[in-house]
């Protein structure tokens, strides 16, 4: 059995060690992507043991430098922190083998050290118990994304890179200061420390401000209305491999970091509530209207990622313990089936050509699987039974029918219909129509070509159905994961009384 | 002193405010790094400002009676670092931005959201 230390440093270790891995065999492509593809695998052991220790709802806690607990940075895993580490793990490993065999990253020995380094930022934001570690991590992740937005190099990677960087730079900054505030305002960082001080503050005015500063910054990270902007300017210009890992972690680390202050730090008052249930509305509703307007794939998904930030938000704004279990849920559902729908764009791309839907069509008769293989998320996504989205979306806006929000229910509901629409779209457009003139034949790779684009694909289509068909240990699971949420005292005792480590 | 540092902060951001508002991309960059800097004074006005002695405990003490507060100054030199590294990146980027699009003006960046890009392929959508 490994000690907590050594638990709560694997998952960190192992991007790092990709990182350094793959950027000294920048000039041995083929060694590259086998050395990066270990070093996933190692990150996908450790988030996995990382869970088994936590999944019967212990929480556990370390502290780096010999610090005891307000002093050094801690690091910490409940149950949300241990499943969002395992997803970001399944991502890693399913993401390198669809890179395995596609041609958009070939030649870019950028693409591993960044790809690695990206991993590294979301997992240490998933597991700091630091403020501003947070931060810190935020920033790692940040300038790798810079990065792989526009390893291409093209006009448009860098027409976008231009905007998605000085929007996210300012957001930060943003998030800095509101950092500085709060350590003006309570004298300490560490968030277990700061949950036992900022109920104490008398100045309530003082805690409002900077609870609304920090929503402002994560909620760019998330990319919530009205603050979405740069996502659908941005997004689309990458590649797939990137694209996908982009759609599936990113936003979710600025979902994650609101699920985490506003349950632990931040006491969550009516009004609060009631502007945060809003947001998610109309998020909800701007997402799923602007992808109803497009039609390129890329964008039509991209536009969705904003959706559905908005039913993650919802569990936030009804704050019971069963509606944060419907977030919980809702962000590993929605991180699988996002990334899988993507990753079948790009092969979508590959097939015919074109992410134009006008373009291109048949894909039905040319590539069965592929059309199987996109029913499957792409139902999911609309909330259809029996997949994973219809027991994350139910465990959403049940809780919200017994608070009796029954706007954000009705709003869920109608976005779901029209989710749904989007999807029949992209299905009717690039699957069933027959193409409406004889395609440009695109580059044709042999069938084998394609095979490990298509176990990537198979991988995230069958733990979607498997969410689905057999949803009990999952809900359990995310019921104990708002338990703890809920119960913030469990968190910080885990925190300030944990033994620092000592080698 | 604190009056005095936080009227520097205020003039600092809402100078850096300006110039993120202008649509040039060079006068984005100078905005970002006044906001940064105008982050990293907040930071240390927030540790308060007080005693300048080094907080260095010596001989059987345990704990430090009046001193400057060293944790703000190790959270902003860890900001510097890294608004500096996010600040060469973002000049390097606009550079080659310039380089391949020979424009500053982000109202013109059209490069990635072309008005009629979804309806390229079907002229008679195109205009509307």
């Amino acid at each position: 059995m490994m000690s907590t230390h050594v638990l709560l440093t694997i998952p960190i270790a192992a991007p790092l060690v990709g990182l350094a891995l793959t950027t000294l065999l920048w000039r041995m492509p083929r060694l590259q992507r086998l050395a990066s593809l270990a070093a996933s695998f190692v990150f996908l052991w450790s988030a996995v043991t990382l869970l088994c220790a936590t999944i019967d709802g212990t929480i556990l806690a370390t502290q780096f430098g010999s610090w005891e607990a307000p002093f050094g940075i801690s690091f910490v895993a409940d149950n949300l922190t241990s499943a969002m580490v395992l997803i970001t793990a399944i991502m890693a490993v399913v993401i390198a083998i669809y890179q395995l065999t596609d041609p958009e990253e070939n030649g870019h020995p950028m693409f591993h050290p960044l790809y690695h380094g990206l991993l590294l930022g979301v997992t240490g934001a998933f597991m700091t118990g630091d403020i501003f570690n947070m931060y810190v991590w935020f920033e790692i992740m940040l300038i790798s994304s810079f990065g792989l937005l526009v390893l291409g190099g093209t006009k448009e990677q860098l027409d976008a890179g231009v905007k998605y960087v000085m929007l996210n730079l300012v957001m930060t900054t943003i998030f800095l200061v509101a950092v500085a505030f709060l350590y003006g305002a309570t004298g300490t960082l560490n968030m277990a420390d700061l949950a036992d001080r900022v109920p104490n503050i008398e100045n309530a005015g003082l805690v409002t401000t900077l609870a609304v500063l920090f929503l402002l910054a994560f909620a760019s990270k998330a990319a919530l209305f009205p603050l979405f902007f740069w996502l659908p300017a941005s997004y689309h210009t990458a590649s797939t491999p990137v694209l996908a890992i982009f759609a599936a972690l990113l936003t979710k680390v600025g979902v994650y970091a609101i699920v985490r202050c506003f349950t632990l730090i931040f006491p969550v008052t009516e009004g609060l509530t009631t502007i945060i249930g809003i947001i998610a509305a109309l998020t909800m509703i701007t997402g799923v209207l602007g992808a109803a307007s497009h039609f390129d794939i890329r964008k039509i998904l991209s536009f969705h990622i904003i959706s559905q930030i908005g039913y993650m938000l919802v569990g936030v704004a009804i704050a019971t313990p069963l509606a944060l279990s419907g977030s919980v849920l809702y962000i590993v559902h929605h991180i699988i089936v996002k990334a899988n729908l993507f990753l079948i764009g790009g092969v979508i791309k590959r097939k015919s050509g074109s992410y134009q839907l006008k373009r291109i069509g048949g894909l039905h008769r040319t590539a069965p699987f592929l059309a199987i293989m996109f029913c499957i998320p792409a139902l999911s996504l609309a909330g259809l039974p029996p997949l994973s989205g219809f027991w994350a979306k139910y465990l959403v806006i049940k809780p919200s029918l017994d608070a009796g929000s029954w706007y954000l229910a009705a709003t869920a509901l109608i976005v779901g219909v029209l989710t749904l629409y989007s999807m029949l779209k992209i299905w009717n457009e690039a699957f069933w129509k027959t193409p409406a003139k004889p395609a440009s034949p695109p580059v044709q790779g042999s069938n084998s070509s394609f095979a490990a684009q298509y176990v990537a694909i198979s991988t995230l289509s069958a733990i979607t159905l498997c969410i689905g068909l057999n949803p009990e240990p999952f809900v359990a699971f995310s019921v104990e994961a708002a338990d703890q949420l809920t119960d913030s005292s469990r968190y910080i005792n885990a925190v300030l009384e944990s033994p620092y480590a000592r080698d | 002193m604190e009056p005095l540092y936080i009227v520097a902060i205020g003039v600092m951001a809402g100078a850096a405010a300006y110039l993120l508002m202008s649509r040039n991309v060079l006068r984005m960059v100078l905005g970002l790094l006044l906001l940064g800097n105008a982050a990293n004074l907040t930071i240390f006005v927030a540790g308060r400002l007080g005693s300048s002695l080094p907080p260095l405990i010596t001989g059987d003490q345990t704990t430090i009676a009046i001193s400057a507060n060293p944790l703000p100054q190790a959270l902003i030199l860890t900001a510097i670092v890294i608004s500096f590294s996010l600040v060469a990146f973002t000049v390097v980027l606009l550079h080659k931005a310039h380089q391949r699009l020979h424009i500053v003006d982000t109202e013109e960046m059209r490069e990635a959201e072309l008005v009629n890009l979804d309806t390229a392929g079907e002229p008679s959508e195109a205009k509307q």
